[in-house]
């Protein structure tokens, strides 16, 4: 059995302000006077399974369809089309069983503001018909962080407190499969690796694990990830499988003057993409006769000096700007 | 080159904490500074005396030429500001949006209409010149906001967390406007998260409770941290951190 299995599930807003059509699953074609229609293709709707005990991350940006998902998934919200289950139940008919064995962190802090740390998690554990002592053991190493501070309120905590507490809630029920929707967005990187240190550790005691994220760096650090984009998932694998389909040859190239090198990698007939990317800028070229040297002289014949070209490895965002421009 | 952004030993308390310890720095014009921290570091409240909505408790600056705590007004006029969380109104047209905020900082109509024809030929934007900004895509509205946040042609522009949350592709064409603002003499002052675009800096400052514990190119950074990207230096500097919230 899956954790979670979902099957073309779709979901759509025509939003009166924008006058479009925003959400899930569903292809937004342009017909030919402009005007804008939900495609009819059958084959619409997302569709994946997660494994028991996987950290399973869905990766793209904002406005992607990402908290679509999670709330459909945790039966917040109906979808238009297509069926998922979660633990083997109905996300329509059983979802009440569902709620009783999940953990939910929604991507904004939605905890009681005015209540205390303390009254906080004592109150998740009460809705849940169980207490604090009997499942301290999971949530011990996250709340320990914390307990200084159990008697202030919810509202004064700092930022990865705030995020700390919402964890700790949303497992004090001892849920096997747990829902974060942007547990790390706008939190530094220090901050950042410590989440994922912790999700690893709630992954040892068999915890299944569905998350997702603005950043691709975090990419690596799932067993399996789908990749989103305007609602549709581009690729669903293992971040190295993802890396190895990877169609083009890839360089990172440096010179004295980036900004010039930029202008000048894109002028090159053979570039098919290029971007920067921390220090180098990486360009993918698709010619496999194209030799490193010949964009040596094409660069020096254009005044670079100090170039260095690299052959490497995509990211997961090289990867993902990729399949986002096909 | 001039100094843009001047600061000695500014410092900020909030009761007995101390946000901001006494720090001093200089920013060139035509800089990109990259403002970079941790969570609660007290980057938001070092950007915020600069942009002359928080007086300071000791130490001075000026940001364009002017004291922030004398002459606050004339900051206000001579800087930008954007951020993720808020830059344009959805519910306002484009043209709208721009009248709005070039309006706010004292242009005069003629101005404003002769330079929204030269942006919108800029952007390419003709055709969405009445659209109203929350039907835009995300990168449309980023270039914008961006655009807007520079219309009145300030010396310096303060980006806090410009591209949180965009996808890579818009958060990289977003960087190379910064570049052209940059190379047009104006000032970037920006915080991010994104490690990869802390090396597309001229310079980088790392805060730590309060203090600017390392202030360099991102070159000079890593190599006196010996560390391969600034993803490790921040690491390195940032676990240094006492504080705990």
């Amino acid at each position: 059995m899956y954790a979670i299995e979902a099957n073309k599930v779709s979901k759509n807003y025509f939003s009166e302000k924008s006058g479009k059509f925003a959400g899930l699953g569903n292809p937004i074609v342009r017909n030919n006077t402009g005007s804008k229609s939900l495609s009819d293709d059958k084959a619409a709707g997302v569709s994946f399974e997660v494994h028991e005990g996987e950290i399973f991350g869905i990766i793209g940006p904002d406005g992607a369809g990402k908290t679509t998902l999670f709330r459909i998934l945790t039966t917040l919200l109906l979808a238009d089309s297509g069926n998922a289950t979660v633990n083997g139940f109905d996300i329509v008919k059983d979802y009440r069983a569902i709620r009783k064995c999940i953990g939910y962190m929604p991507g904004r802090f939605s905890l009681y503001q005015d209540l205390t740390v303390e009254e906080n998690l004592n109150f998740f554990a009460t809705v849940f018909n169980t207490t604090v002592a009997e499942n301290y053991d999971l949530i011990k190493d996250i709340y320990q962080q914390i307990e200084p501070f159990k008697k202030r309120r919810a509202g004064k905590l700092s930022g990865g407190m705030k995020q700390k507490l919402a964890l700790s809630c949303a497992l004090i029920h001892k849920p096997t499969v747990l829902f974060l929707d942007e547990p790390t967005t706008g939190v530094d990187p220090v901050s950042r690796k410590e989440f994922w240190g912790i999700l690893k550790n709630l992954k040892k005691q068999g915890i299944t694990i569905l998350v997702s994220t603005p950043y691709m760096d975090e990419a690596s650090l799932c067993d399996r990830i789908a990749l989103i984009q305007n609602g549709n998932f581009l690729k669903i694998d293992t971040p190295p499988n993802i890396i190895n389909q990877y169609e083009k040859k890839l360089w990172a190239v440096q010179s004295q003057n980036m900004s010039q090198l930029l202008k000048d990698l894109r002028n090159n007939a053979q570039t098919m993409n290029c971007f920067a990317f921390g220090d180098a800028h990486h360009i993918g070229i698709s010619n496999s006769q194209y030799k490193e040297n010949e964009l040596r002289s094409y660069l020096e014949a254009r005044n670079h000096k100090s170039i260095e070209i690299r052959i490497i490895a995509p990211s997961v965002e090289d990867c993902f700007m990729e399949l986002s421009q096909k | 080159m001039e100094n843009v952004i001047v600061a000695k030993n500014l410092t900020k308390r909030f009761g007995h904490f101390t946000a901001v310890d006494n720090i001093s720095f200089e920013v060139k014009r035509g800089e990109i500074f990259g403002f970079l921290g941790a969570n609660g570091a007290g980057k938001t409240t070092a950007m915020r005396m600069l942009c002359g909505l928080s007086k300071q408790t000791e130490g001075i600056a000026t940001v364009a030429g002017y004291d922030i705590h004398r002459e606050t007004e004339f900051v206000k006029k001579n800087i930008g500001y954007m951020s993720q969380k808020f830059s344009l109104y959805d519910d306002l047209k484009v043209w709208e949006n721009i009248e709005l905020f070039a309006g706010i900082y004292g242009m005069n109509d003629k101005a404003i209409r002769s330079n929204t024809d030269l942006l919108m030929q800029e952007l390419n934007f003709e055709n969405e010149r009445n659209a109203l900004v929350g039907s835009l895509p995300l990168g449309f509205k980023q270039k914008l906001a961006f655009s807007v946040a520079i219309f009145h042609k300030p010396q310096v522009v303060f980006l806090d967390e410009p591209t949180g949350g965009v996808d890579p592709i818009t958060r990289r064409m977003f960087w190379e406007m910064i570049y052209k603002a940059a190379e047009n003499g104006i000032t970037v002052f920006v915080t991010t998260h994104y490690m990869d675009e802390a090396e597309y800096c001229h310079r980088v400052s790392i805060m730590v409770d309060g203090r600017i514990e390392a202030l360099d190119s991102p070159a000079n950074l890593k190599s006196k941290y010996q560390a391969a990207n600034m993803d490790e230096v921040f690491q390195k500097l940032a676990r240094k951190s006492q504080r705990t919230e």
